[in-house]
């Protein structure tokens, strides 16, 4: 066995960085600290590379199955013998996978950075949260048991909130940061109940032990039944809540469109290619369990990832603000990996789902971190979020321009990018399980080529020729990272993730099933064709088609009203029936009798502090009153 | 001569004018009628001595010095407390024993 | 037959004259009330055979310490000026105090027989009195003696000092 111990290296040098810029941060320069940030992630990436060589290739024998090894692990916490909280690191396919995607990406964001924060006053702390919020998502990948995943999962949540609130004095800002933390932690709520329940019934935190499939946790089917479904399944069910909340499914989703009130690069960087993720990520982990002991539970994923995907894709097609279309295009793909978990199998060939699910995610991370950097460019360009206030602009962005170009063909499913492949594995795995998500999927296809061409034409085509100041191409600093993420977007499709990354760990033989792709490429080239139709040259077509479907365009518009859904349940539900009562009961009774102990002590003083009065009558009197009671009672009563 | 009386009648008066002076002392306003309910209260226990001191004790003076050194004492006392009151009433201009309640919270 | 009318005679003026010392508005009379009281005492003491004793309560009690109150009465307040009494509620919590207290004591004692001693009734002469006072044998009393006369040397010099004038200080 190989030794992996330098992998610790590889979240802790981030750490480090967030640790020396965050607390020195200040009185260095800007761009030293961006340097600084920068490198720890480039050296953290070099090693993230040679791990994933060494794991792939030069360490592993042919033939065999990959094995998930405890690069090292150290106990924590000790509470009991059953209660112990391990930290470890844990190498295994996926997760040398993710360490490559989550380095890579957070690379080109941080060099991207550099470019696009220049003269902000925060811009050391923005590459100190950037490197906790790396160091948290490593930390989260390479965890060796899920409570541990659990940790650094709400520390990604509050690198989340950190980014999402950089910009502190707007007041959206600050309200979508609290939006995303609360949203996203009343979700963990779920998690955690799903872990405790999990965990009580199989004795164990350890994924080794419980991913195991010829281990204890797996074997203990069932046990308990309730409602018809097992212990393990509803366990299996709540830990799915909790990804559900991290990565935007339906129904808590709603913090997704409002994280845009970060910059950018957080954009990029967290919501599109890394911790909207980690839902996947958590199923992906535990998916021995659930394709071998909660089958329910993995209905329970594909059904909510194929409805998230279409709710999303089809409240993208109205949105108007670009990063908002980017935020449910997001929504809508993490909705195809969940799918695709959802209906997979296990061993060999069954297993199919699961790698396109992992394949998607890492073609995904690459061409939609492109998607946000490029409109990053964009609206540093512009100053401006909205497509109304854009057009044109493939004259004067020109490498924005065909970055973005590439990016929204790879995401429609054109091939030979990498989109095309890892859409159309998810297609076939959904075809051969359920052909109603099937079909739902074939749809949100030509959905998502639709709007995303859509997007495309509204920014890069069209006459709008007035503009205050000229926009210009961003520097070189901000384009390098939009090239090399190109590079990935293209060339990752021919990577053999049949090979690597597999349910088992064996390695299966996989082929282009011609039946689905060739209509899966086909409703894609019809999306770009209407997409063209409507949008390319400026025409009221679209106007026409809003008034005719007057009332669907309308919801679609508003997000479907979810979130007013959400503040209605809030305030005139919970607020009024519960909150305010419990409040009432805090203030009234349990301050009250706080306050009363303290209101009669200084009563009584008061009654007492009469004793003293200096008058010598009274005095006497008690004396005289005193003595005449203790012979009262000693010498008559006792 | 003492065999008509018990001792328990002088008990008896001296018990009376014990507690008479003691309603005195808690009830008068006045500085000199409360010490006068004093010298009442130290009689009474004259009164007890002498009364125990016959009856019980008749070979013995016992009783006898006892009331003599309490009739001492109680000169001495009324003296200064008078010394006291005269000042009292310079400083106060009256001798309400409301007047001397400084001494308080 | 005699002695027991002379007994109700002075326990009678005894406990009517302390009752209006306590109880009298003017505050001459009290004092004068408080004379009778104590001459009654001497007479009880006289009663009893107690000559040395009663000759010292009337030469004391009666001729120093309440002319002393007599004096410090004119010092201190208009003769005929009317002493205000307690507001009721003092006087009859301590009414109840007293009679409670009264009723105790009287029922303890009460209920003790006192058995007298059957010896014959000793006439002390003055002599064995003033031997008694300054021996110092086992049963002398030159200890108490000396200690009273220091008592009575800082109650001479206290009151000398807390009733001096304090222009003399001044000067």
């Amino acid at each position: 066995m190989a030794d992996y111990t330098y992998t610790l290296l590889i979240p802790l040098i981030p750490l480090f960085m967030f640790l020396l810029l965050g607390l020195t941060g200040h009185k260095m320069k800007p761009v030293i600290s961006g340097l600084i940030g920068t490198s720890g992630l480039g050296i953290a990436a070099i090693l993230a590379y040679a791990t994933a060589i060494k794991y792939f290739w030069t360490a592993h024998v042919a033939g065999t199955p990959y094995v998930s090894i405890k690069a090292f692990e150290v106990s924590w916490l000790h509470l009991t013998e059953k209660l112990t909280i391990h930290l470890g690191v844990l190498i295994d396919p996926i997760s040398v996978m993710m360490l490559v995607v989550i380095t890579t990406v957070s690379l080109m964001v941080h060099i991207y950075s550099i470019g696009y924060m220049k003269g902000d006053p925060g811009f050391y702390r923005f590459f100190s949260f950037l490197s906790l919020f790396s160091f948290s998502m490593l930390g989260l990948v390479l965890a060796t048991n899920i409570f541990q995943m659990y940790i650094f999962w709400e520390l990604v949540g509050v690198s989340s909130f950190l980014l999402i609130g950089y910009y502190y004095e707007k007041p959206s800002a600050v309200a979508a940061s609290k939006k995303a933390f609360i949203v996203t932690r009343f979700a963990d709520l779920g998690f955690l109940i799903g872990i405790l329940m999990l965990s009580f019934n199989t004795g164990t935190f350890d994924f080794q032990t419980l991913t195991d499939p010829h281990g204890p946790a797996i074997a203990s089917l069932g046990g308990a039944a309730f409602m018809g479904m097992s212990v393990l399944t509803w366990s299996m069910i709540f830990i799915f809540v909790g990804g559900a909340g991290k990565s935007a499914m339906f129904p808590f989703h709603i913090w997704l469109p409002d994280a845009m009130e970060g910059p950018t690069p957080v954009s990029a960087l967290i919501h599109a290619a890394t911790m909207v993720v980690a839902g996947v990520y958590l199923v992906a982990r535990l998916f021995p369990v659930y394709a071998l002991a909660a089958p329910d539970a993995l209905h329970v994923v594909a059904w909510v990832g194929g409805f998230s995907s279409i709710f999303a894709a089809v409240i993208a097609c109205t949105q108007t603000d670009i990063k908002r279309v980017l935020a449910f295009s997001t929504m809508s793909q993490i909705g195809y990996m969940m799918l695709s978990l959802g209906v997979s199998g296990f061993g060999g060939e069954e297993g199919l789902g699961f790698m396109a699910s992992n394949f998607h995610l890492f073609t995904h991370a690459m061409f939609k971190a492109l998607l946000f950097l490029g409109a990053g460019a964009v609206i540093h360009a512009v100053h401006s979020n909205e497509i109304k206030d854009m057009g044109n602009l493939r004259k004067y962005l020109p490498i924005t321009h065909i970055t973005f170009l590439i990016a929204c063909l790879t995401i429609a499913g054109i091939p030979p990018f990498s989109g095309f492949f890892s859409k159309d594995e998810i297609l076939v795995a959904a075809f051969h399980s359920n052909k109603i998500l099937f079909a739902i999927e074939y749809i949100v296809a030509g959905l998502t080529a639709f709007y995303m061409f859509r997007l495309y034409y509204g920014i890069f085509w069209g006459k709008k020729t007035h503009y205050h100041h000229t926009p210009h191409e961003s520097p070189l600093v901000m384009t390098i990272p939009l090239m090399i993420l190109t590079f990935g977007s293209v060339f990752a499709g021919f990577l053999p993730f049949h090979d690597m990354v597999t349910a088992d760990g064996k390695g299966f033989e996989s082929h282009i099933d011609w039946m689905i792709a060739i209509p899966s490429v086909l409703i894609g080239v019809i999306g770009i064709a209407i997409a063209t139709v409507m949008y390319k040259n400026e025409t009221a077509i679209p106007d026409k088609i809003a008034g005719t479907f007057k009332h669907l365009y309308k919801w679609a518009h508003r997000k479907f009203y979810m979130d007013e859904v959400y503040l209605f349940v809030t305030r005139k539900i919970i607020f009024r029936y519960i909150s305010d009562p419990i409040a009432w009961f805090d203030r009234h009774i349990i301050d009250g009798t706080m306050n009363g102990i303290a209101g009669m002590t200084v009563y009584a003083a008061y009654a007492v502090k009469g004793l003293q009065s200096g008058k010598l009558q009274q005095y006497a009197f008690v004396f005289v009153g005193g003595t005449v009671i203790l012979v009262l009672i000693f010498v008559y009563l006792v | 001569m003492i065999q008509n009386i018990p001792l328990s009648y002088y008990l008896v008066i001296s018990t009376l004018m014990f507690f008479i002076g003691i309603y005195g002392f808690l009830t008068r306003r006045n500085l000199i009628t409360m010490l006068m309910s004093v010298e009442l209260i130290l009689n009474s226990v004259n009164i007890n001595f002498v009364a125990f001191n016959r009856y019980l004790y008749p070979q013995q003076l016992q009783g006898h010095f006892f009331m003599l050194i309490v009739i001492a004492v109680a000169a001495a006392e009324a003296a200064v407390a008078i010394a006291i009151i005269i000042n009292i009433y310079r400083n106060f201009k009256s001798i309400d024993v409301e007047n001397v309640d400084e001494m308080k919270y | 037959m005699l002695n027991q009318v002379m007994f109700f005679l002075f326990g009678a003026m005894i406990v009517i004259f302390s009752l209006l010392t306590v109880t009298s508005r003017k505050i001459l009379r009290a004092a004068v009330f408080l004379l009778f009281v104590l001459i009654s005492t001497a007479g009880l003491y006289f009663a009893l055979n107690y000559n040395f004793l009663a000759a010292v309560q009337l030469t004391v009690y009666a001729g120093g310490i309440v002319v002393l109150i007599i004096f410090s009465i004119l010092l201190t307040s208009h003769v005929s000026e009317r002493a205000v009494m307690a507001p009721f509620k003092q006087s009859l919590l301590s009414a109840l105090a007293t009679v409670a207290g009264a009723t105790l004591t009287l029922m303890t004692i009460l209920q003790f027989t006192f058995v007298p001693n059957a010896a014959a009734d000793p006439h002390f002469n003055i002599t064995d009195v003033g031997n008694a006072l300054v021996s110092y044998n086992r049963d002398g009393y030159a200890l108490p003696f000396e200690v009273v006369s220091v008592l009575l040397l800082a109650a001479m010099i206290g009151a000398i000092v807390v009733a001096k004038k304090e222009k003399m200080l001044k000067k």
